[in-house]
């Protein structure tokens, strides 16, 4: 279905980038102050989908990260010492702001990640205002959690988030730890800052006291600080495998209270008896939502023998229909990739895949001149041997493997060192429990994929890492338990 | 593509046991999947060209309704009258596809349209509720195609449906066709009867093996017309039902569909789901009566770049 | 009198997939009680032991995990009613082992009977203590339940042969997980003894290996061990050196393993232990599910 041949072709509706105001340059957000770094270093973000520069932002270096975390030692003693009621009033308020300033909280993220606007705007902000709220009620409730009648916070956190969902990881770090009575340095990836420093602002506006959070924009030196420091008590980490195996090394020995969430490989099991038009949709969703850049993105599609070929015929035919471009544009499905160096890992992985004798099908997408952009693919073909089978890609790429039985199905998508999530797709309920309960995953979706909410508990097996966010359960990770 | 779907369809209809199992046999719908597609295509933003196109595109599918106890000869004059000009002063305005009315009212509804390119449909076989004999609705069905109507609206026998006995509702269908004789014949579904969108699409299937040249939601006389999931389900029954066999049936979701920003949201539907083969009036229709006017405030606005108002389109 | 029989020394072997091997190294290393009185030898346990008890492990973790949790709380029930039967036997290595009096030891191996039967009690309640229904915004059901980690490492105690033992190992095999232990360096007797009940219990072949050698040959290899879920430092050093808190932390990074890290000094094991030590080796497992008709 192309342009020319569809007379519905739908014309640009892109959304206005005048909701966000982007200043020329920030500084970093320490003790309730914007500040240059000490030695004045800056890097530049850009819009992945023009490779123009948004703005310039500050790099920490040790000094600042000192600086940020004397702060959040400061704020620690009166923040914890409030009574939890009262820091509820506080995270209730920063997610009515959340909520005011969604539509320009969506443009700036989705100006700085690529990501489309819609998924922005109906899947990011409004989870990061539903987190902040959820977190909110837990702050004065800590004693009916389950974790003893007085529990207390660890001290001062230091969390480094990654670019994928900026604004949300920030909420998942920040609304547990402050609600349990935690304060936070916080480092925002290099490629996507904007929106953790509007979020100072939002602090700002909401009366947090200084040094409760602050932001130390940088890049990996950065968050090599906050993890190495010695005053933090906590370090929270989402990123990959690679990173987080190396703050285990760095954290060895200290006594730190460490939670990881890292990298994934999942399956996405399709049995015969699937609803098979929605079992389509979960793939599509579960690989080319934000643009498979989803640590628990479902990668590897496994699919019943039986019903391969159908399933192929309509997921093409569903992928045929996905609109690639600009992610300002209010239709578009499929955005940007982040930046230069993730298409680089994409390219290299697919060669890869080529190279291995996978079959690539690509979808039928213009590409556009500027920017990093990578179209929907499909590798079939694919064995557990191949690498695109077993290294996370984080991009639209989905490698389809078949399997006959459900026994096979369960040992093929436990077979990886990976364990964030999986999808089981079958109309039979004792089929999908059963499947369910073997699957060695942090999150298993049946009959729907990548759905996230602030009650549910979220984070990995094995080598995707430990701990958990979301619920009850993401107090764990900041109450001295 | 539907591996459930066997080369041969005759074979699937040659018993009621075959047709069960056929018909059980389909993949089944997640609710939630299907409501939160369709929720999605819901948010597409159509703008400038593309929402100009759309307005004059809805405008020419729909089957412009009256469907009351109390519709008189003038009613439905005035209701043609409607179609032939649908804004007087608006030359180049498209026309509805059709004029839906009871039997009795068809002749004047021929009478008035003349050799005006927009059809007559007639609801028929004891509409809405379908509870009459066979005899009975074969006469009705007779009544309107021997006024003249081009396409006939059936209700299915949704009693016999839910209590499982798909061979009478497939053989009242064949039996309906055939009296049709050239009129187009609309099978209406009525979704909000059969409740599970599982139902929706064996229904959808049923309607198509046994002959219907469009599958339809609605009545309009129920709790819950035409809505956004069930009309996605059934556009890929009929999407399906052409890779299986080759035969391209049209659909038309009705009751309910008030607004241009509806009607926009079944164009992306149908654009997105069965494909642009079937943004066509012969493929689509929206049974509809309030939508037109809004259509044509909307598609002032286009022109005009102002807001319109009720005052500016005709009341008929 | 007593000179016109001579006792039959026990061989301690180590516990490995139900069954009772020499060490592969084919030594042993002399075990001394707290005055430095020989007291028996002890298998000196290499690392082809541990590869060999991790294999084990692995093998029974589908079907310790996929027990009812009723079925797995009987078992650990049926450990309680074995080591009670045997308390004599136990107390007499418990009071070599640690230099305690027989009334002494005869308190630590009852409250270590008490605490497989308090573990036993804890195998089908946990999922509702530490689970649920997560009330999500949206049509689906959402629960989580604490699943097993895996195979779990457990370096036990140093100074608390059984009871210390008893209130590592309980914890790791209640919740489905299987276990690798290696028993205190100084006072293994009571760990491979140990292995006897379990020999004579319902316990899986497999579930619990027990092995003794040097902490510092062995404990980096379990550490570094890439099938290997999880492991707890309960008898790790905190001063320098190959056997280090730090250094198994390090060992351990490769896999991701879930370390549970000890206290400063050996706690007091007679305490209340609630259900820290169970949650360490658990993963919480949360499905969704649409709700549609």
């Amino acid at each position: 279905m192309t342009a020319s041949r569809n007379p519905f072709a739908y014309a640009p509706a892109p959304e206005s980038r005048a909701a966000a105001d982007i200043a020329s340059s920030y500084g970093l957000f320490v003790d309730g102050k914007f500040t240059e770094a000490a030695d004045g270093g800056t890097l530049k973000t850009v819009n992945p989908a023009t490779e123009e520069v948004l703005s310039e932002v500050a790099v920490g270096g040790e000094a600042d990260v000192d600086r940020a975390v004397k702060a959040a030692r400061k704020a620690f003693r009166t923040w914890s010492a409030l009574p939890g009621s009262e820091r509820a009033k506080y995270l209730f308020r920063i997610a009515r702001l959340v909520q005011e300033h969604a539509r320009e909280l969506a443009v700036l993220e989705t100006l700085d990640n690529g990501k489309p606007i819609r998924e922005s705007r109906d899947v990011d902000i409004p989870l990061v205002a539903a987190h902040f709220f959820h977190y909110a009620g837990w702050a004065d409730k800590l004693a009916h959690a389950g974790f003893g009648a007085d529990p207390k916070p660890l001290g001062v956190a230091g969390q480094v988030i990654p670019w994928n969902f900026p604004l949300l990881m920030l909420a998942w770090k920040i609304a547990p730890a402050l609600a349990a009575g935690n304060t936070v340095v916080l480092k925002p990836a290099e490629t996507t800052p904007l929106t953790a420093l509007r979020f100072a602002e939002i602090c700002v506006e909401a009366g947090l006291p200084a040094g409760v959070v602050n932001i130390v924009t940088g890049a990996g030196d950065t968050g090599r600080a906050v993890v190495a420091h010695p005053d933090v008590d906590k370090i929270a980490f989402t990123g990959s495998t690679e990173v987080g195996k190396q703050i285990l090394r760095t954290v060895a020995g200290t006594g730190k209270k460490l939670t990881l969430e890292l990298g994934g490989k999942a399956a996405n099991i399709v049995y015969d008896d699937a609803a098979l038009d929605s079992a389509v949709e979960g793939i599509v969703n579960g690989i080319f939502f934000n643009q498979g850049q989803v640590c628990c993105a479902g990668s590897r599609l496994l699919v019943q023998e039986s019903v391969a070929d159908e399933v192929l015929h309509m997921l093409t035919r569903r992928l045929g229909t996905l609109r690639l471009g600009d992610p300002m544009d209010k239709n578009t499905d499929v955005g940007a990739i982040n930046s230069a160096e993730q298409l680089d890992r994409i390219t290299r992985l697919v060669n890869a895949g080529d190279e291995e004798g996978a079959e690539r099908w690509t979808a039928p997408c213009e590409i556009p001149a500027k920017g990093f952009w990578f179209p929907p693919t499909v590798f079939t073909g694919v064995t557990q041997a191949h690498r695109i089978a077993r290294e996370e890609i984080f991009g639209p790429v989905l490698s389809v493997l078949t399997f006959r039985t459900p026994a096979e199905a369960v040992e093929k998508a436990n077979n990886t060192p990976y364990g964030l999530s999986a999808g089981v797709w079958t109309e039979k309920g004792a089929k999908a429990l059963w499947t369910a309960q073997r699957l060695r995953a942090g999150v298993v979706w049946t009959n729907t994929f990548n759905r996230f909410d602030p009650a549910s508990p979220f984070g990995g097996f094995k080598e995707s890492g430990f701990g958990r966010e979301g619920g009850r359960h993401g107090l764990e990770a900041y109450l001295d338990v | 593509m539907l591996s459930a779907f066997p080369a041969d369809p005759v074979e699937v209809t040659s018993s009621e046991a075959a047709l069960t199992r056929f018909l059980h046999g389909l993949p089944g719908i997640d609710k939630v999947g299907a409501e939160s597609r369709a929720a999605m295509l819901g948010t597409r933003s159509i703008k400038k060209d593309a929402k100009a196109f759309a307005i004059d595109l809805a405008i020419s599918m729909i089957d412009l309704t009256t469907l009351e106890g109390a519709d008189t000869p003038g009613k439905v004059r005035s209701l043609c009258a409607k179609a032939l000009h649908p804004d007087p002063g608006t030359p180049g305005t498209p026309r509805p596809a059709a004029i839906c009315v009871y039997p009795d009212l068809v002749a004047e509804a021929k009478q008035a349209l003349g050799s005006a390119p927009v059809k007559v449909a007639s609801v028929a076989t004891a509409f809405p509720s379908g509870r009459a004999a066979l005899d009975v609705k074969l006469a009705d069905v007779a009544t309107a195609v021997a006024a003249g109507a081009d396409e006939i609206d059936m209700v299915i026998d949704r009693g016999a449906f839910l209590s499982g006995r798909y061979q009478a509702v497939f053989d009242e269908i064949v039996a309906v066709k055939a009296a049709c004789g050239s009129a187009h014949l609309k099978v209406i579904l009525e979704t909000g009867e059969l409740v599970t969108y599982d139902n929706v699409r064996r229904a959808s299937w049923l309607g198509m093996l046994a002959g219907a040249d469009f599958i339809k939601t609605s009545t309009g006389k129920v709790a819950t017309n035409a809505t956004l999931p069930v009309t996605l389900v059934m556009l890929e029954a009929v999407r399906d039902f052409r890779a299986a066999t080759g035969r391209q049936i049209g659909v038309k979701p009705a009751g309910g569909i008030r607004t241009t920003k509806d009607a926009i949201k079944y164009l992306v539907l149908v654009n997105e789901t069965a494909g642009p083969d079937w943004l066509t009036p012969d493929w689509f229709r929206l049974g509809a009566s309030s939508l037109l006017n809004d259509l044509l405030m909307q598609r002032h606005k286009q022109a005009t770049g102002r807001y319109s108002g009720p005052d500016y389109v005709t009341v008929d | 009198m007593s000179e016109s029989r001579l006792a039959v020394n026990k061989t301690y072997k180590l516990y490995i997939g139900g069954k009772f091997p020499r060490s592969e190294s084919g030594r042993v290393y002399a075990v001394t009680d707290t005055k430095d009185r020989p007291v028996a030898n002890a298998p000196r346990g290499t690392r082809k032991d541990a590869r060999d008890a991790v294999v084990a492990a692995r093998k029974a973790y589908p079907g310790w995990s996929g027990a009812t949790a009723f079925n797995r709380g009987q078992v650990l029930y049926r450990i309680a009613e074995m080591l009670e039967a045997r308390r004599e036997e136990y107390a007499s290595e418990v009071s070599a082992a640690e230099g305690v009096g027989r009334n002494k030891a005869l308190a630590l191996v009852d409250a270590s009977v008490d605490r497989w039967v308090w573990y036993a009690g804890w195998t089908d309640k946990l999922a509702q203590v530490a689970g649920g229904a997560n009330p999500v915004a949206g049509p689906y059901a959402n629960w989580s339940t604490p699943e097993p980690t895996g195979v779990v490492a457990v370096l036990a105690p140093r100074k608390s042969s059984l009871l210390g033992l008893t209130s590592v190992v309980a914890p790791v095999i209640a919740t489905g997980n299987t276990a690798v232990v290696l028993a205190s360096e100084q006072a293994p007797l009571p760990a491979l003894a140990f292995g006897e009940v379990l020999g004579v219990s319902d316990v899986p072949g497999g579930v619990v290996n027990i092995l003794s050698g040097p902490l510092a040959e062995v404990a980096p290899w379990l550490a570094a061990h890439q099938d290997v879920n999880a492991i707890d430092l309960a008898g790790a050093s905190h001063n320098a050196g190959v056997a280090s808190v730090r250094d198994l932390e390090v060992a351990a990074a490769d896999n991701l393993k879930r370390v549970l890290r000890p206290d400063a000094k050996e706690p007091d094991w007679t305490a209340d232990p609630g259900v820290a030590r169970m949650l360490a080796f658990t993963e919480t497992r949360t499905v969704w599910h649409p709700t549609g008709s």
